[in-house]
């Protein structure tokens, strides 16, 4: 097993699907010349030529609809965002056309294709820079959305991602492309769907994804020592999204604690707790908590912007609160 | 600002100066859309089908058939009869929402899109899509699409396609002249001139978005000078005539075929009915005189007159023609009549597809 960077094990799983099949290709703004703005598409321009990795206009709407289009005579394109904020001015071929093709034309139309690029807030960004949208994008039926947090999952989850027949929306994160992580050797394959408890605990679930994943590892470490363990569930990816694991950790720790990035009206966590009630409503000791961004656009100023943040005191502060420890 | 309709001339008397690219006729464009006597009674048989099975659907829809929003084509029969005799089985062909003529001409058959408008199993998008959403993948008809100039880049990405496998196949994209305002329109254009997409651009214009005339939506109302604004070839034509139809499209495929470039054509048209079942077909914001005007370059019309006229077609023949054509129209309703609707479990299938690479 390889330690890798989350951005090296993205841009492995790029190389080998781009190898794999000569259907792929990626596409979006700094791809190709500039090596990507975040640097995941490093060295394939070189490897793949222009007609494989193709360098776009800044033209979001036009070129999400040029995969789209591509994928409908089957192609298998991968549409990279900058970051997801832009993919706003995009979104009616991601949601209008991408998502409903296959329905509305009755099955006669598949669209494998993938839409990535980096999710949520980095630092100091502030309002339009640093959002977190896998709460819009789950929401949609025919959309697949991956919010994987560590090396070994963006690599697994990405290769899977390209292989489905479907469209994949696909979250990274700006502050995860430097992370390192063990990579299994080889074609590492994680299927979409299936969550991954990361720590084993019996005294508190945290659920989470994404980013948060890293938050909520070190959240276990700090709590570890005053001999509290919660089990971590990653759901790695949040449509669809693994009911089971959810239950199942509840189940053996009977409290919950939902954390996620972005805002809380109409969350993931939402989402999450409305699983707990409905399958675990026995099982529960307390009543599910959130950990989520305020309830504000994202400010600039240091101190303003780590208050807005979900971060690991105030999951601690959640956790021992569901613990009745505070 | 007056919401009273002007008074607008009939279609093919707006815009006659010389449209950016238009070299004029050329001699291997006028071979290549040359028609044969057979030809021309193909292209009135269509026309006549569309005519026939739309006024089937508008009967269909008071009736209660057909629900949702229904967008008749009738008066613009000439643009899909003209595009589609002049392209190849193995082109591709995307449009908006105004889409059930343009499937006949292509060749969708007109009972799976009958059933469609039935909202029937058999329907030609299992009765999910509707209206608004033929699909058609055997004619490699790509939609049906409901949100104003969102196929449109999805159209460059098809042409994005026909270069990356090194294919010599078009891609048709038909729009309303409401679209040249929306910036999917623009960001498409941009993009396959940039990337040199063989993709053909048709401007179907009515002169109506919905309810509102192109005087108080478009700034500049001679829409082609958007083609130059993107270096794209383009062209101005009237669209009730099928052969002025068929010479643009030669000229277009050939450019898209070997010199790989994309055109946008404005095809001048009128539609002789609202635009959907909801309003009225005159009175609110067009005027009965300017739609009788308009009404007298009825293209079945231009077409048969100038049939009959040679002496090609007799009075006999151009009654068996539509009597084809309504015997196909109801053909297609009693088959759309007898099918079941979709059973319950389909609600939840083709929300995915259950396969991968």
């Amino acid at each position: 097993m390889a330690v890798l960077t989350y951005r090296d094990a993205l841009t492995q799983a790029l190389r080998e699907e781009l190898q794999r099949d000569d259907r792929v290709f990626l596409m979006g703004e700094e791809v190709a010349q500039y090596n990507g703005a975040y640097k995941v598409s490093k060295g394939l321009l070189d490897e793949f030529g222009p007609m494989r990795i193709v360098d776009t206009p800044i033209t979001e709407l036009g070129f999400a609809g040029v995969g789209v289009g591509a994928a409908m005579v089957g192609l298998r394109p991968i549409v990279e965002f900058m970051t997801w904020n832009f993919a706003l001015l995009a979104l009616d071929e991601v949601v209008n056309a991408a998502a409903k093709m296959l329905y509305m034309s009755g099955g006669q139309f598949k669209m494998p294709m993938v839409f990535r690029g980096p999710n949520g807030a980095a630092l100091q960004l502030s309002a339009q820079h640093s959002q977190a949208w896998e709460s819009w994008l789950a929401h949609i039926p025919g959309l697949k959305v991956c919010t994987p947090g560590t090396p070994a999952d963006a690599k697994g989850l990405l290769k899977s991602a390209i292989r489905d027949d479907n469209p994949v929306v696909f979250l990274e994160g700006e502050m995860l492309y430097n992370t390192k992580g063990e990579v299994p050797d080889g074609d590492h394959i994680v299927p979409l769907g299936v969550a991954e408890v990361k720590r084993q605990g019996d005294h508190c679930s945290v659920i989470t994804h994404g980013k948060m994943v890293l938050v909520a590892m070190r959240v276990a470490d700090d709590l570890a020592k005053e001999g509290i363990n919660i089990d971590v569930v990653d759901l790695r990816t949040v449509r669809p999204i693994d009911v089971e694991a959810i239950s199942r950790s509840v189940q053996k720790t009977n409290r919950a604690v939902v954390l996620e990035e972005g805002w809380e009206i109409c969350g993931m966590g939402s989402q999450v707790v409305d699983f707990i009630q409905r399958e675990c409503f026995d099982d529960l000791d307390a009543p599910v908590l959130r950990v989520h961004q305020e309830d504000v656009p994202m400010p600039y100023a240091k101190n303003l912007e780590r208050a807005a943040k979900p971060d690991a005191g105030k999951t601690i502060a959640a956790i021992k609160k569901v613990m009745y420890l505070d | 600002m007056s919401t009273e309709a002007k008074k607008a001339p009939p279609a093919e008397k707006r815009n006659e100066k010389g449209a950016p690219g238009n070299n004029g006729e050329s001699a291997p464009a006028k071979d290549l859309a040359a028609t044969t006597p057979e030809i021309r009674r193909e292209l009135l048989h269509s026309m006549m089908l569309q005519r026939r099975f739309e006024e089937r659907c508008a009967e269909a829809y008071a009736l209660g058939k057909i629900g949702g929003f229904c967008h008749l084509y009738i008066g613009q029969e000439a643009i899909s009869a003209g595009v589609m005799s002049m392209i190849r089985p193995d082109d591709y062909v995307i449009t908006a929402y105004r889409d059930h003529g343009q499937a006949l001409a292509r060749g969708v058959s007109p009972r799976s899109v009958m059933a469609e408008l039935f909202g029937r199993d058999t329907g030609c998008s299992g009765g999910k899509g509707g209206s608004m959403h033929i699909f058609d993948a055997k004619t490699n008809f790509l939609g049906g699409h409901g949100i104003v100039g969102g196929h449109v880049p999805i159209a460059a990405g098809v042409g994005f396609a026909i270069k990356y496998r090194r294919g010599n196949q078009v891609c048709v994209c038909f729009f309303g002249e409401a679209a040249v305002n929306i910036g999917a329109f623009h960001e498409a254009l941009n993009l396959a001139s940039l990337w040199d997409l063989p993709v053909i651009f048709i401007i179907e214009n009515n002169r109506y978005g919905m309810g509102t005339a192109i005087s108080r939506s478009t700034a500049n109302e001679d829409v082609l000078v958007r083609a130059k604004g993107y270096r794209m070839e383009g062209e101005s034509v009237d669209g009730q005539d099928v052969f002025a139809v068929r010479e643009c499209m030669a000229r277009a495929t050939e450019r898209a075929r070997k010199e790989k470039r994309p055109t946008l054509i404005e095809m001048r048209t009128y539609r002789f009915m609202g635009h959907s079942m909801s309003d009225a077909v005159s009175g609110t914001y067009r005027t009965k005189d300017e739609l009788e005007e308009n009404m007298k370059r009825d293209p079945i019309l231009v077409l048969h007159n100038k049939i009959y006229e040679s002496g090609e077609l007799t009075e006999g023949e151009m009654h068996k023609i539509d009597d084809e054509a309504k015997a196909i129209a109801q053909d297609a309703w009693d088959f759309a009549d007898a099918s079941p609707e979709p059973p319950l479990e389909k609600l939840y299938t083709d929300v995915y597809a259950d396969t991968t690479s």
